[in-house]
């Protein structure tokens, strides 16, 4: 039996499937331009046409046919070589729609595999972000805003090659930078991007994640019930009603909790999290009522705090809030757990005040599609600028992060 | 009680009162009996007779229950089925092309376990548009968890829906039941029938309990949410185990219809008729077992011991009687009143099932003809079973046969 390679890229529903797509399928075009036989395929039971939910896709490569068909007999490759990210905020775990559970963004990388990010944070912030993992890995970063796009549309803004540049740097025998800059060039006719994935390749450089290094917590899973343990005749119970809040300064109960789905928490759908500034919140109710996730908690006041456990990030809450800046957006990677707002407003509103103040003074850049007519062009100048030059000039004034009015 | 929608010869024996009614009136009876909740319908001949009759019971303030006239079979079936999910008792039915236009709701049915009945007024598929009888629409969801009973008479007819209720209702089964009657030979032809009495029909028909599947806030559950491959073989899991249990909940049935009404069908699954001697034997579903009769008592008379076993119920299929029967004769002649185009050895439906069930049955394995005969309604005549029958004697004796033969066709 000779070689086999596997490489998944884990991506957000609708705003990456092209990208994915894209970097899967050039990956198994360029291993054969080296006649290795591949295929690339996405995960059939995931849902990639659905805003931001955690999706995979695979390329699956080997020395020969009759290896490659041992990749293919399986339903999707139990461990892999490399774990593609096109989103950083991917690394605090994936769910997809399914009861998976929680499944940390290195679950499936070999012993030294490498895992590689657009990102645009520093690798002791991504470490922080993903679950320990018992054996080693690498992590190779790519400087880029992560590329969201839409289902029709195409962020033609170097990503792809730039990830397929890196590629060859940490597994060289899947294939070389210039069989994939061959590739490209024959995909695209654009030498500026042959140019980018060299520059990549170049620039490409990994950090050892030792054992133990991460985040700790113990992610939430599930067994699946056998046959005869199920409910006939396809249903389900529904969730049960809610219950009072406590305020746990003062005892005092009140306010609404609803019960949510123990077995689909869908938060690793968010890309971004609202923070509420609860001293200007006037109680019009307006984000509980629009929220599509009933992600809001009724506090005893009458106040409202997104229950970041059911909260998929879409922003609706700050699209409708008339107090500006009350509901504000926020990079998901400035967060490192899903604690209570409204508790900690609670137990100390100055301090509440300063944590809120640094968090949208200093977020991360982060949107889903655009902000504001234009970015999008900016964007996709600026990254093209940073895969061929290797930095732009906004990247040079403003290293991490980036403000902008919302 | 009295079947006023029809003009008929009425006489009393006991509790039960005797009408002269069609098939399809037979069935409309049945769901007076059954005091069905909910009926949807939408004309398509044969079937329409039933929603005919149901019409005018409920107009004459005989029958009370929702009837609702569909756009469509599509939405004719929907409709009931998500009435049985809120646990009303429902009937619905149709014909042919009609029942195929509800196929999706059709495959959705057993998949929720909703145990609707329904009446097949069976029909050739068009094209050609056609009236007449074929068994093809009905055999369509024959892999689906329907299951699926033929008769051959309105008495059978009227029997075997309440006995339908009774099985698919049942929480060990809660699958649909379609009872297949033949067009124009059953639902438009009108014979003696006696019509059991409320409260017989009351002691053997216990209410409709939807139990821990009702839709119902009281009951909060969700029913068919989206599930990938890691749910969906263990649904179908469910569905085979329900059907497995079918054929001891059908034989409980049949015994309890003969402890209250005092008539009995023996064997649920197959009628068998002068088969004790038999040498050879035909089989077939539905009215073509009356020429079939007539044609064994004069082949009878020249010495020909010949037999028929009528099938009944064809979901399930009672493999392991069936092939034990058919083990004793010395060879078997399918009449086929469908097609299966393509199929192996170009058979029928029924014949291709009946040489499965054999081969893996343990006695003796008789060869089997098929015949197709009697499509889009022709009549099957007494020559032409003599025909099949002198072919299934050949065959018997070892002399090789086409495996399949049409029969009655202009060649």
């Amino acid at each position: 039996m000779g070689r086999l390679f596997a490489v998944e890229i884990v991506y957000r529903g609708i705003f990456q499937k092209t990208l994915a797509k894209n970097i899967s399928r050039a990956i198994v075009l360029a291993a054969h331009e080296e006649g290795k036989p591949g295929i690339s395929f996405g995960r059939y039971g995931d849902s990639p046409e659905r805003n931001g939910i955690p999706a995979k896709s695979f390329a699956i490569v080997a020395t020969d046919d009759q290896t490659l068909e041992e990749g293919m007999a399986k339903y999707e490759p139990k461990e892999v070589d490399i774990t593609i990210v096109v989103d950083d905020t991917l690394f605090k775990g994936v769910e997809s729609w399914a009861w998976y559970g929680l499944q940390p963004i290195n679950r499936l990388l070999k012993p030294g595999g490498t895992l590689i990010v657009t990102s645009r944070e520093e690798p002791e912030t991504l470490i922080g972000m993903s679950h320990r993992k018992e054996v080693p890995y690498q992590l190779a970063i790519v400087k880029a805003i992560p590329s969201f796009s839409g289902l029709w549309v195409y962020k033609d803004d170097h990503t792809d090659v730039r990830i397929l540049g890196a590629i060859p740097k940490v597994l060289p025998e899947l294939f070389s930078l210039e069989s994939v800059q061959k590739v490209i060039l024959a995909d695209t006719k654009n030498s500026l991007k042959a140019t980018s994935a060299a520059r990549s390749h170049e620039r490409t450089t990994t950090v050892t994640v030792r054992p133990g290094q991460g985040n700790p917590e113990e992610p939430f899973r599930f067994e699946f019930p056998k046959w005869h343990e199920m409910r006939e005749g396809i249903t389900i119970p529904s969730i049960p009603a809610g219950h009072a809040m406590r305020d746990p300064q003062n005892q005092q109960s009140g306010g609404y909790q609803p019960a949510r789905n123990p077995t689909f928490k869908k938060y690793t759908t968010r890309t971004m999290r609202p923070v509420v500034n609860f001293d200007t919140c006037i109680k019009c109710t307006l984000c509980w009522l629009q929220c599509p996730d009933s992600c809001f908690d009724v506090t005893p006041e009458g106040l409202y705090d997104a229950n970041m456990e059911a909260c998929c990030g879409c922003g609706v809450c700050e699209a409708v809030c008339p107090v500006k800046d009350c509901v504000t957006m926020v990079n998901e990677v400035a967060f490192q757990d899903n604690a209570s707002q409204w508790e900690m407003w609670r137990k100390d509103k100055a301090v509440y005040q300063g944590w809120l103040k640094g968090k949208i003074e200093s977020r991360p850049e982060r949107s889903h599609g655009f902000r504001y007519r234009g970015q999008y062009q900016e964007q996709v100048a600026e990254m093209a600028e940073l895969g061929v030059e290797g930095s732009s000039k906004k990247a040079k004034e403003e290293p991490a992060r980036v403000t902008r009015g919302a | 009680m009295a079947v006023t929608t029809v003009p008929t010869v009425e006489s009393s024996k006991g509790t039960e009162k005797t009408a002269l009614i069609t098939g399809s009136e037979a069935i409309a009876v049945a769901c007076k009996l059954a005091d069905v909740d909910v009926i949807t319908a939408y004309p398509i001949r044969p079937y329409d007779t039933v929603m005919q009759y149901v019409a005018k019971l409920v107009a004459d303030g005989e029958m009370d229950c929702e009837y609702i006239v569909a756009e469509g079979e599509h939405s004719q079936f929907e409709i009931v089925k998500h009435a049985s999910a809120v646990g009303a008792r429902v009937f619905c039915g149709s014909s042919g092309v009609g029942w195929m236009y509800a196929m999706e709701a059709l495959t959705v049915t057993p998949a929720l376990r909703i145990p609707m009945v329904a009446m097949v007024g069976n029909r050739a598929l068009d094209d050609p548009g056609a009236f007449g009888v074929e068994h093809n629409d009905a055999l369509a969801v024959r892999d689906l968890g329907w299951q699926l009973v033929w008769v051959d008479n309105a008495q059978e007819a009227l029997d075997t829906a309440l006995i339908a209720y009774r099985v698919a209702e049942d929480r060990r089964i809660f699958l649909p039941c379609a009872i297949s009657c033949d067009g124009a030979f059953l639902t438009h032809s009108q014979a003696l029938v006696k019509i059991p009495s409320q409260e017989n029909v009351n002691a053997f028909l216990p209410r409709y309990d939807r139990g821990d599947l009702l839709l119902h806030p009281d009951n909060p559950i969700s029913v068919a949410p989206q599930a990938n491959e890691d749910w969906v073989m263990e649904i179908r899991r469910q569905n085979y185990a329900a059907m497995e249990r079918s054929a001891g909940v059908i034989r409980e049935a049949y015994a309890d219809f003969e402890r209250i009404f005092d008539r009995s069908y023996g064997n649920p699954f197959f009628e068998e008729y002068q088969t004790e001697d038999a040498d050879v034997v035909l089989l077939g579903m539905g009215t073509v077992s009356i020429p079939i009769k007539v044609a064994i008592r004069q082949m009878r008379k020249e010495g020909k011991k010949v037999g028929l076993i009528r099938m009944r119920w064809f979901r399930p299929f009672a493999a392991e009687e069936l092939t034990k029967s058919l083990s004793r004769f010395a060879a078997v002649g399918v009449i086929d009143r469908d097609y299966s185009f393509g199929s192996p050895y170009m058979s029928g439906v029924l014949a291709t099932e009946v040489r499965s069930a054999l081969y893996a049955s343990p006695g003796k394995k008789p060869p089997v003809l098929d015949f197709i005969a009697g499509l889009g309604g022709r009549e099957v005549r007494v020559p032409d079973v003599q025909k099949m029958t002198e072919a299934v004697y050949q065959a018997a004796e070892g002399k090789p046969q086409p495996l399949t033969q049409w029969i009655g066709l202009r060649e």
